[in-house]
Parts: C-alpha cells; sequence; structure tokens
C-alpha cells in the first residue's frame, strides 16, 4: 500500500472557495467604482506609454511630431483621448477618495454612497469642461 | 509542504515577502498619488491651453525651467507610481511563475520608459 495516500502530513490542501463570489453578485456602486479605480489605472499606463511617444516625437522633429499630432487629431484618436481624460479624471478622483479612507474618514455607508456618486459626477464635469476648453482655446467650437 | 516542518508557522513567515517591505511599497505608491494631483492637473491645463497650437509653441513652452522641471517631476512620479500601482495588479492576478518574470518586466519597462522620457525632455530644454 502506499504511504502517501494515508499520511495526513503529504495530503495537498484541498482548494478554498475564494470569495467574493463575484458572478453571483448584483453590480454594486462600491464595486464597480472599486475595479474601475483598477482598470482606469491600467488604461492610464497605456497613456504614460503614449505619453513618452510623443515627448520623443517632438524631439525628433516637426515632422515626426506632426505624425503624432495627427494621429491624436484623427477620430479614432480622439475618442481615445475622450477615453483618457475620462479614465484620468475616475482614477483621481477614486485616488482622492482613497486617500481619504486612508486617514480612516468616510467608511459609514452613507458617506461612501456621497463620495462614490460625487467621484462619478466630478469625473464627468471635469472632463466635459476639460474638452470644452481645449475645444473652444483650439478654435474648434 | 511536503514534511512536516518542526519550525513554527510564525518562525517560518518572519522575514518573508510582505511581511518585511510591504508599508514601504502602500506609503510610496501614496506619495507619488499626492504628488500626481497637482502635476497631472497642471499637465492637463498645459495641453488644453495649447490646443491647436503647432509644434514651435509646444517646444518653447517646454523650454521654460518651470515647464521642464514640471515635466520630469510628472514623468518621474507617473512611473513609479505606475510600476508599483500594476505590480499589485501582477500580484493578485498572476499566480504562476510568470509572477516573478512579470513584475520584473513591469519594473525595468517603467523606469525605462521614465528616463527615456526625462532625457527627451532634457533635450528639448537644452537644445538649441
Amino acid at each position: 500500500m502506499d504511504i502517501k495516500s494515508i499520511a495526513p502530513a503529504t495530503k495537498a490542501p484541498r482548494p478554498r472557495p475564494l470569495s467574493p463570489n463575484i458572478q453571483i453578485y448584483r453590480p454594486q456602486l462600491t464595486s464597480v467604482l472599486s475595479i474601475a479605480n483598477r482598470i482606469t489605472g491600467i488604461v492610464l499606463s497605456a497613456g504614460a506609454v503614449g505619453l513618452v511617444i510623443w515627448l520623443c516625437a517632438a524631439v525628433a522633429g516637426p515632422g515626426p511630431y506632426a505624425i503624432v499630432q495627427h494621429a491624436i487629431g484623427s477620430w479614432i484618436g480622439r475618442i481615445v483621448m475622450l477615453g483618457l481624460t475620462l479614465a484620468f479624471f475616475l482614477h483621481m478622483c477614486g485616488g482622492i477618495r482613497h486617500l481619504v479612507w486612508d486617514t480612516v474618514h468616510g467608511f459609514e455607508l452613507r458617506s461612501i454612497y456621497i463620495s462614490g456618486w460625487s467621484v462619478v459626477a466630478a469625473s464627468v464635469a471635469l472632463t466635459v469642461a476639460a474638452w470644452a476648453a481645449g475645444l473652444y482655446l483650439g478654435g474648434w467650437l | 509542504m511536503n514534511r512536516q516542518s518542526f519550525r513554527s508557522p510564525l518562525a517560518r513567515a518572519i522575514g518573508l515577502g510582505a511581511a518585511k517591505r510591504g508599508s514601504q511599497h502602500w506609503m510610496a505608491e501614496r506619495v507619488m498619488a499626492i504628488a500626481l494631483v497637482p502635476l497631472t492637473l497642471w499637465f492637463v491645463a498645459s495641453i488644453i491651453a495649447h490646443a491647436g497650437s503647432g509644434y514651435t509653441a509646444f517646444v518653447s513652452w517646454l523650454r521654460t525651467p518651470f515647464a521642464a522641471v514640471g515635466m520630469i517631476l510628472l514623468l518621474i512620479a507617473l512611473f513609479h507610481h505606475t510600476a508599483l500601482g500594476l505590480q499589485v495588479v501582477i500580484e493578485d492576478y498572476v499566480h504562476s511563475g510568470a509572477r516573478f518574470a512579470a513584475v520584473i518586466a513591469i519594473q525595468l519597462g517603467c523606469y525605462g520608459l521614465a528616463v527615456v522620457g526625462i532625457i527627451a525632455t532634457m533635450r528639448i530644454a537644452f537644445g538649441s
């Protein structure tokens, strides 16, 4: 008889159920904003790479810079920039909310929902304001 | 663990992983986050102010000492925060042997890109 099959010390631990079981949960503002903060962070990492490409294009001269500016100015480029702007403001406002939480404030359920909806409203308002200002100053409005 | 260990669970955990430097990682991510609030808002405002202006206007803006210093500080804080944040994402979702390689790749990529961005900014700032 194989001694390993009866020795409790060698038995592999049974995989434990993981919590929370997100597939049976109804999305809540709290959980949606939590994962949104992480997703926007990953999206903004790609934006950071874009910032370096943009700076390198500026070093390379007016020609390469114009190519990058042309890509940004295209319809796809503008949609990407609009998405990045919203992701930036969501991540910044959500990050400020997290910094407040780090001081052990605002954990009451009511405060959490007030701050959550404030993050959503502020992000949308700041994105609209930034684009309105940009389009106005750029002479497109 | 295959063999019964005579060491206590505490003795095996002391000095390993997050028990050592986790708080530094946590604090650095937040210090960079605080720095990024004014830096990114300044950057976005500058981009908006330069909307529609061309190459010459952008380069002359980046040649001002304030803009060059701001851009370099932005790149340092941005990529430090990105490296710390993406490392946590990998540690949460990658459980295979690729985890260590992924964390190293993120760190090297982020700090490499930061240096490239800083050198690019300096070349514009000090260029003729």
